[in-house]
């Protein structure tokens, strides 16, 4: 099986010190969160999974 | 003078149990979650313990207060609400817990040289099943799986897997990643149950075969399932129930999850910052212990919810977003609240609170999902 999360309402979100993205807000598996660029985090893993797959875009920071 | 070591063991007195929060004593998100079934994969209640799930039948998962008397008072306890008694092929319900590979590295998996592990746990349920155990290890993709029986009553099991060798150079990955994933079977559709179970050796892993030979957990509404002690040991051997004391344990599932509750405190505290912009409050969540890998942040999903405290009075957010370059080596997140209105004065501190509700809540979320 696949433990897929299921991931909506993607969003960057820019740094206050470099105004580069930073974190992606989101919706996953019904909770909402706030997931760091980091590999390592399996919301980001799958949020790449995704996105390398073309089940999910993020929309750019406002 | 040097004193050879003695007591170096790869099963040692204490630690040697590789399950964490096997006695179901911390369940940091809920005590109890229905409609278990409907997600694919979560974290709902008891720490540690994901479930998988595909198709239609439902259970409410709890942590109990029931147990094997001088083992534990708690257990988790799976009820199924809606029954499915047409299973089709691609179906299955896993009660699973990840474990880290560096956590893994005394097993030796894979080269020469490789141990033997014996899982042993308590079960109970409402009536008679035979279920599956599967040690899988997805890096490599193998597999070895174990029929259990349970009845009405508690009783242990204990499961001795055998050495897995491999091919002499597969080791499990030394990190911080999924090394070993314990499947506890207790639903499956044919694509997992038409083959011939994988018990002897662990080979690599074929879908029909994970789960041939168990019941379905689903098949009535009066169906309860039981489980704590559960223990992951070097050796052939099971040994009793390694017993932990609950700030260890709740430490040790707070590398993967924490949650701060304002239950206490409609306007509960959770970090102190200043404004950077009339815009944007940064703040730092401090964690409890270092986790697993930078954490993701989970709100009520209700921005409204939360606020910051500066000048004696309260700014509702209107978002909340971790923030770069403040992770702090693992130490702590850096995360922006927002307020579109402008409200905050520039290099003003404040404390990021909740905004008059208990039912507000911040978890750091590092889980191996």
């Amino acid at each position: 099986m696949n433990s897929s999360m299921t991931i909506t309402n993607a969003k960057y979100n820019t740094s206050s010190l470099t105004n580069e993205n930073c974190s992606i807000n989101c919706v996953a598996n019904g909770e909402t969160v706030s997931v760091p660029l980091d590999p390592d985090n399996t919301h980001y893993a799958e949020i790449l999974r995704q996105v390398a797959a073309g089940t999910l875009t993020i929309a750019d920071a406002d | 003078m040097t004193k050879a070591r003695t007591n170096a063991s790869a099963s040692p007195a204490v630690g040697r149990n590789m399950v964490i929060n096997g006695a179901m004593n911390v369940a940091q998100r809920s005590a109890s979650v229905t409609g278990i079934g409907a997600t694919t994969a979560h974290y709902p209640t008891l720490d540690r313990w994901q479930i998988e799930a595909s198709g239609a039948g439902r259970a409410t998962m709890s942590q109990t207060a029931d147990g094997p008397n001088g083992i534990s008072a708690n257990c988790i306890k799976l009820d199924c609400t809606t029954a499915d008694t047409s299973i089709a092929a691609g179906e299955y319900f896993i009660l699973e817990q990840r474990i880290e590979g560096q956590n893994v590295q005394r097993i030796g998996k894979g080269v020469a040289g490789a141990k033997q592990v014996t899982i042993s746990f308590y079960v109970k349920a409402s009536a008679s099943f035979t279920f599956v155990l599967e040690v899988h290890q997805s890096q490599h993709g193998r597999s070895c799986n174990k029929l259990f029986d349970v009845t009405t009553d508690w009783n242990r099991i204990e499961l001795t897997f055998p050495a897995d060798v491999d091919d002499g150079s597969s080791p499990i990955v030394d990190d911080n990643a999924v090394g070993i994933r314990l499947f506890f079977w207790l639903h499956g559709g044919a694509t997992w149950t038409s083959g011939t179970l994988q018990s002897g050796s662990f080979v690599n892993s074929v879908s029909a075969n994970r789960a041939a030979g168990i019941d379905s957990f689903f098949s009535n509404t009066a169906n309860n399932f039981f489980i704590t002690g559960v223990q992951m040991e070097v050796g052939p051997v099971a040994t009793e129930f390694e017993q932990e004391d609950f700030s260890t344990t709740l430490a040790r599932c707070q590398r993967y999850f924490q949650k701060q509750l304002a239950t206490g405190a409609a306007y509960e505290r959770f970090g102190n910052g200043f404004a950077n912009t009339t815009g944007n409050f940064n703040t730092i969540i401090p964690m409890q212990v270092p986790m697993r890998a930078t954490p993701a942040i989970e709100t009520t999903g209700t921005v409204g919810n939360y606020g910051v405290y500066h000048a004696n009075a309260v700014t509702a957010a209107t978002g909340i977003a971790i923030d770069g370059n403040a992770d702090g080596n693992g130490k702590q997140v850096g995360v922006n609240i927002a307020d579109s209105n402008s409200g905050f004065t520039v290099g003003r501190s404040g404390m990021f609170i909740a905004n008059n509700t208990v039912a507000a809540f911040i978890a750091l979320d590092a889980e191996l999902n």
